[in-house]
């Protein structure tokens, strides 16, 4: 992928990302973070994970987003009034941020591998032929259910005990 | 050249933001929208670390691409869980503020 693409989806990205936090209408905040997500699937698409791009495009930008709007449309959530701004909690936030940005950019500009660019993957890889990258469904395919079936199953489990724990708490109590 | 670093800075910066929002807004649904983006920041590292360990087949690291299957799975039903406790707090005391849920503050 050429660096120009990398810049203008990372920059998309965080921007839009911000915007999720900055913003003051909760829509707003959601309809960013289905910019941010998108920008981040087209990044994973650019380390030639295609599977996860996709994933990532029918699960969070269609499913989990088509939720939060769901809810805030349910629930009628209007745009916080601004109220009397606490600054040192504000500072404090922030500030605490900051430093965990800057302690992680530290320790990546401290990791020596960070400086190296990804190897070239192999020919037949490249070419489309047979074994391609576009393969990687085969491949994960075959990484979860022979080497992570278990974890695969208990994930099952745990999905259903979600979905069985949703209606119970969202369902009315009988009075 | 993009480096692996470039990507880690990227998801370091979106982490960066997600946990702000965690820590200044008083929206519920916001705060969960945050923990996603904190969320996506770690999958977008693990998935530079899948593309950059590419094994001896040439192919990238598929392990890493699994544990973001996973996280994305678990990421979903957590969504799930948090928007219907939401549903329920509204119902109980009409409000997502975080400010007016203090009950069990220290």
């Amino acid at each position: 992928m050429s660096p120009f693409l990398f810049w203008i989806f990372a920059v998309l990205t965080v921007i839009f990302g911000a915007a999720v936090v900055l913003n003051r209408n909760p829509v707003a905040s959601a309809l960013s973070l289905v910019v941010s997500f998108l920008g981040l699937s087209a990044l994973f698409m650019s380390l030639d994970a295609f599977f996860v791009g996709i994933i990532q495009v029918l699960v969070y930008a269609g499913a989990v987003m088509v939720l939060f709007l769901f809810i805030i449309m349910l629930l009628d959530i209007r745009a916080e009034e601004r109220r009397r701004i606490n600054w040192l909690a504000t500072a404090g936030g922030i500030g605490v941020a900051v430093i965990l940005l800057i302690q992680i950019w530290v320790v990546i500009g401290h990791f020596q591998p960070a400086r190296r660019t990804f190897p070239p993957l192999a020919r037949h890889v490249l070419s489309g032929a047979e074994g391609s990258t576009t393969d990687d469904v085969w491949n994960i395919g075959q990484l979860l259910f022979n080497n992570y079936n278990l974890p695969f199953q208990i994930i099952g489990v745990l999905v259903l005990v979600a979905t069985i724990g949703v209606v119970i708490l969202s369902r009315r109590e009988p009075r | 050249m993009i480096t692996l670093g470039d990507y880690l800075v990227v998801s370091a910066i979106l982490f960066a933001i997600g946990f702000a929002g965690v820590m200044l807004r008083r929206n519920l649904i916001v705060i969960l929208m945050s923990l996603e983006l904190m969320l996506n920041a770690a999958n977008l590292s693990l998935v530079a670390f899948s593309r950059f360990r590419v094994g001896a087949n040439g192919l990238p690291d598929y392990k890493a691409q699994v544990f973001v299957f996973f996280v994305i799975t678990v990421a979903a039903a957590e969504v799930a869980v948090g928007l219907a406790l939401l549903v329920a707090l509204y119902r109980a005391r009409q409000t997502t503020d975080v400010k007016d849920i203090s009950s069990l503050k220290f």
